[in-house]
């Protein structure tokens, strides 16, 4: 029930955009979230945008689990 | 979003895993960590998180699930309501099957309530303005991520000067009954994976009392694999001192320190904190949203005079203790047995976010 999952902005006007994720389509309001955009990913959450998806901070979440991957290989390799 | 894969990616899953067990070894006691969010518990079954964790470090499952949380009062309420003439009841999906009692709203619809199920609070709106000559009764349960979606519909019924359309509030706040869970002294908790999405609108600052009043960590954590681990990684380098006690967020891409201001606003506006029930854990202060005097014309509450029976909590059924995190699905009688996702007995098997399910679903 409380599922929210991440979906693109396709179109935007006033109050509502449509927004999908793999292809389905959906129309949702976004009067919740201040300066959406089109190509934005954005938290749906039952008919609703709650938040944005900041893509620079999912790109440095990811590094840090590269960063960590190669210390594990390196650790491995040395024993 | 273009990324999601990457959050799933096995060699990320193996150096986490490899890190929690190293600093795990440096933890020399049992370590409890409690999520309070439905969907992390159904991650982490589904996952298998639990099995990839060292022996002194486990995960308990707390007052996450709305419905679950929902005591039968709210639901008797609803079905009395359901009883009136000229009522339409609109509802999320889980809410329809929970028991109360031997009642509950499916059956009241075999018995000729009207009952629609609705995907969003918009949905409840839409019926409202094309059934005029009915009244529409939406039964609005969630935490903080739900709760400005009701006040918004709230919003534009005021707006389309709507005069049909009704709210029945049992919407409920995470961080007060976080409160109660670290003031209860029969169990321990050593850190919170906090809700993503709750937190996406609260942001960070309202769990700063766990670690500084309590010595509890906090977390907020995301929802793929990936974040999960990290996540239960940073709650573990706060537990053996490489990290500083505090309230730190995974989901970064996501929560703001502030949270989503315009949704806090409008929560702020249409409702008040006021003392509520839960169910397991009963009465917490000002842990509850009711609608706010200026918006009485579409309070269920006040606009329905109505004479409740409060019925009692199934026999055996250890939904409560469940949800408070001291006893687990395996521990309850009925689990598997006569208790299971096609006829529940307690509100844990009905939705999927429950514990109940969640292990019926995944944890063989
Ligand atoms: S398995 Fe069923 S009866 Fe047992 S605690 Fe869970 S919901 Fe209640």
């Amino acid at each position: 029930m409380c599922l929210a999952i991440p979906m693109k902005i396709m179109k935007k006007k006033g109050n509502t955009a449509v927004v999908s994720l793999g292809g389905v389509e959906r129309t949702i309001d976004v009067s919740l979230v201040k300066g959406i955009k089109t190509g934005d990913y954005v938290i749906v959450h039952a008919g609703f945008a709650i938040q944005k998806l900041n893509k620079k901070e999912a790109r440095e979440t990811l590094k840090l689990f590269d960063k960590m991957k190669y210390g594990t290989y390196r650790k491995i390799q040395k024993s | 979003m273009e990324h999601i894969e990457k959050f799933r990616n096995p060699d990320y899953i193996k150096a986490l895993v490899l890190q929690i067990h190293t600093v795990s070894k440096k933890i020399k006691k049992e370590v409890k960590l409690m999520e309070v969010c439905g969907t992390h518990t159904m991650a982490i079954a589904r996952w298998g998180i639990r099995k990839m964790l060292p022996e002194n470090v486990s995960l308990i499952s707390g007052p996450g699930c709305p419905v679950c949380v929902t005591p039968n009062q709210f639901i008797d309420t609803a079905i009395e309501i359901s009883k009136l003439g000229n009522v339409k009841i609109a509802t999320f999906g889980d809410m329809y099957r929970v028991p109360s009692g031997k009642k509950s709203l499916e059956k009241q619809s075999a018995n000729g309530a009207v009952v629609d199920i609705v995907y969003s609070p918009l949905d409840a709106l839409k019926i409202a303005e094309k059934n005029p000559e009915k009244k529409i009764v939406f039964l609005a349960v969630g935490f903080e991520t739900t709760s400005p979606l009701t006040a918004k519909v709230i919003l534009y019924a005021r707006n389309r000067k709507l005069k049909n359309f009704f709210v029945l509030s049992g919407h409920k706040l995470i961080p007060p009954a976080m409160v109660a869970l670290v003031k209860d002294k029969t169990h321990h908790i050593d850190g919170f994976l906090c809700p993503g999405h709750v937190s996406a609108i609260i942001g960070s600052e309202p769990y700063r009392v766990f670690p500084n009043n309590y010595g509890v960590p906090c977390v907020i954590s995301g929802f793929e694999v990936c974040d999960i681990l990290q996540s239960i990684l940073m709650l573990l380098e706060m537990i053996c001192g490489k990290r500083k006690l505090s309230v730190e967020i995974q989901y970064t891409r996501c929560v703001l320190r502030y949270g989503n201001t315009v949704a806090q606003k409008i929560i702020a506006e249409v409702f008040n904190v006021v003392d509520v029930d839960w169910r397991g854990i009963g009465m917490i202060e000002q842990s509850g949203l009711a609608i706010n005097r200026k918006f009485t014309e579409f309070d269920a509450f006040s606009n329905f005079k109505l004479d409740v029976k409060i019925s009692s909590e199934a026999k055996s059924c250890i939904c409560g203790q469940i949800l408070k995190g001291l006893k687990t699905p395996l521990d309850c009688k009925l689990y598997r047995r006569l208790c299971t996702p096609e006829s529940p007995i307690g509100p844990c098997m009905v939705s999927s976010e429950g514990t109940c399910a969640a292990y019926y679903n995944y944890e063989r």
